[in-house]
């Protein structure tokens, strides 16, 4: 599925990195320790999480991580929001919780 | 100058995790019949006993390191230490006002005293210390290092609560004073897999909970005298200073 087709229907907010909104999103992983993220999420994974700090972008890089679903409404930093931009991976903002968001992403997926 | 053992990671029962025998008076006598020269007082999220603790140390002729072990936003413990009364008190301020009011229930997470020296309880602080203030790592390291604080992130070889299991590896242009390694790990273990930390000065204390952990590891300092400054100085490898892990 297309990562501009996830945020019509989940009404997803693009923060940054729009450069790569063509990615394909080939699942989902959800977690808030980004050491767990580095052992466990897979390439073109959709990645959604509480944290915002500038390492979770380098994390998506290294995982190549399709883009990235901020939940809670909350603000990435700064230098996060520049390093998405440099590195294309799209931060999404949705205001719903993480428990709802993976819901709703989870029943979308499944229709592929 | 002379090699002085330091325990900089410990914990009183102002900590909910700390054994109600941490008082000031008993780490002081503790941490005196270990030999240590220079203890850290590092209580989660708060500095309120540190006060108490460095004047009870000094009759015993032991350098107290004034601080906290605050938890950032992202989770990740740090311990951070101060020179002078204003600038803890600047801390605790900060401490306070980001803390988040999640209250304590002592039955499962413990009490959070503070005491005089006869183990009178003064106060009772009400929000849980555990949780996360609303900082960030980055924001709370350029508050510390505003305050001309120390800032070290703490037992980073740990699996929960340390920088890389929170955050995955070391920030960019981290500006840290020091790394504390655990106790329980070895240092050059985890130097080979983590090559990184070698551009930091190292050190290991104990993160006593129980009196019979102060000293249990500790980092030995080859400085002039137990001082704030000297310490500071001994992380930069100044002047013949330095630092030796036991």
């Amino acid at each position: 599925m297309k990562i501009t087709d996830i945020i019509t229907k989940l009404d997803l907010r693009v923060l940054s990195g729009q450069n790569g909104l063509t990615n394909d999103v080939s699942g989902g992983y959800v977690s808030d320790l980004l050491s767990d993220v580095m052992g466990s999420a897979k390439e073109g994974d959709i990645w959604i999480t509480l944290q915002t700090h500038q390492n979770i972008i380098a994390v998506g890089a290294l995982k190549d991580i399709s883009a990235i679903i901020i939940v809670k409404g909350f603000i990435p930093e700064t230098d996060t929001i520049e390093k998405s931009n440099i590195e294309n991976i799209p931060l999404l903002s949705t205001e719903l919780d993480t428990f709802n968001i993976t819901g709703r992403l989870f029943e979308l997926l499944k229709t592929e | 100058m002379k090699f002085l053992r330091a325990d900089l990671h410990i914990h009183s029962v102002l900590s909910p995790c700390g054994d109600l025998d941490m008082s000031p008076t008993n780490i002081v006598s503790v941490a005196a019949m270990k030999g240590l020269d220079i203890i850290g007082i590092t209580d989660h999220n708060t500095s309120r006993h540190c006060e108490l603790v460095s004047r009870l140390a000094a009759k015993k002729g032991i350098f107290v390191m004034q601080g906290a072990e605050v938890t950032t936003k992202e989770e990740v413990h740090c311990l951070a230490f101060f020179e002078n009364i204003d600038a803890l008190k600047k801390f605790q301020e900060f401490l306070d006002a980001n803390l988040p009011e999640i209250i304590n229930d002592p039955e499962k997470f413990g009490h959070q005293v503070q005491v005089d020296e006869n183990e009178n309880i003064l106060f009772e602080e009400n929000r849980l210390l555990i949780s996360a203030i609303s900082k960030s790592f980055e924001e709370t390291e350029a508050f510390i290092h505003s305050l001309d604080g120390l800032f070290i992130p703490a037992h980073i070889d740990k699996k929960k609560n340390s920088i890389y299991s929170q955050l995955g590896f070391l920030p960019a242009n981290l500006n840290a004073d020091a790394l504390e390694i655990s106790g329980a790990s070895s240092p050059s273990l985890f130097a080979q897999d983590h090559p990184e930390i070698n551009s930091f000065p190292l050190i290991r204390n104990s993160d006593a909970h129980f009196p019979g952990d102060i000293g249990s590891s500790f980092t030995v300092f080859y400085i002039n005298y137990p001082s704030f400054d000297e310490i500071r100085l001994a992380l930069k490898r100044k002047n013949g200073r330095k630092i030796i892990m036991e």
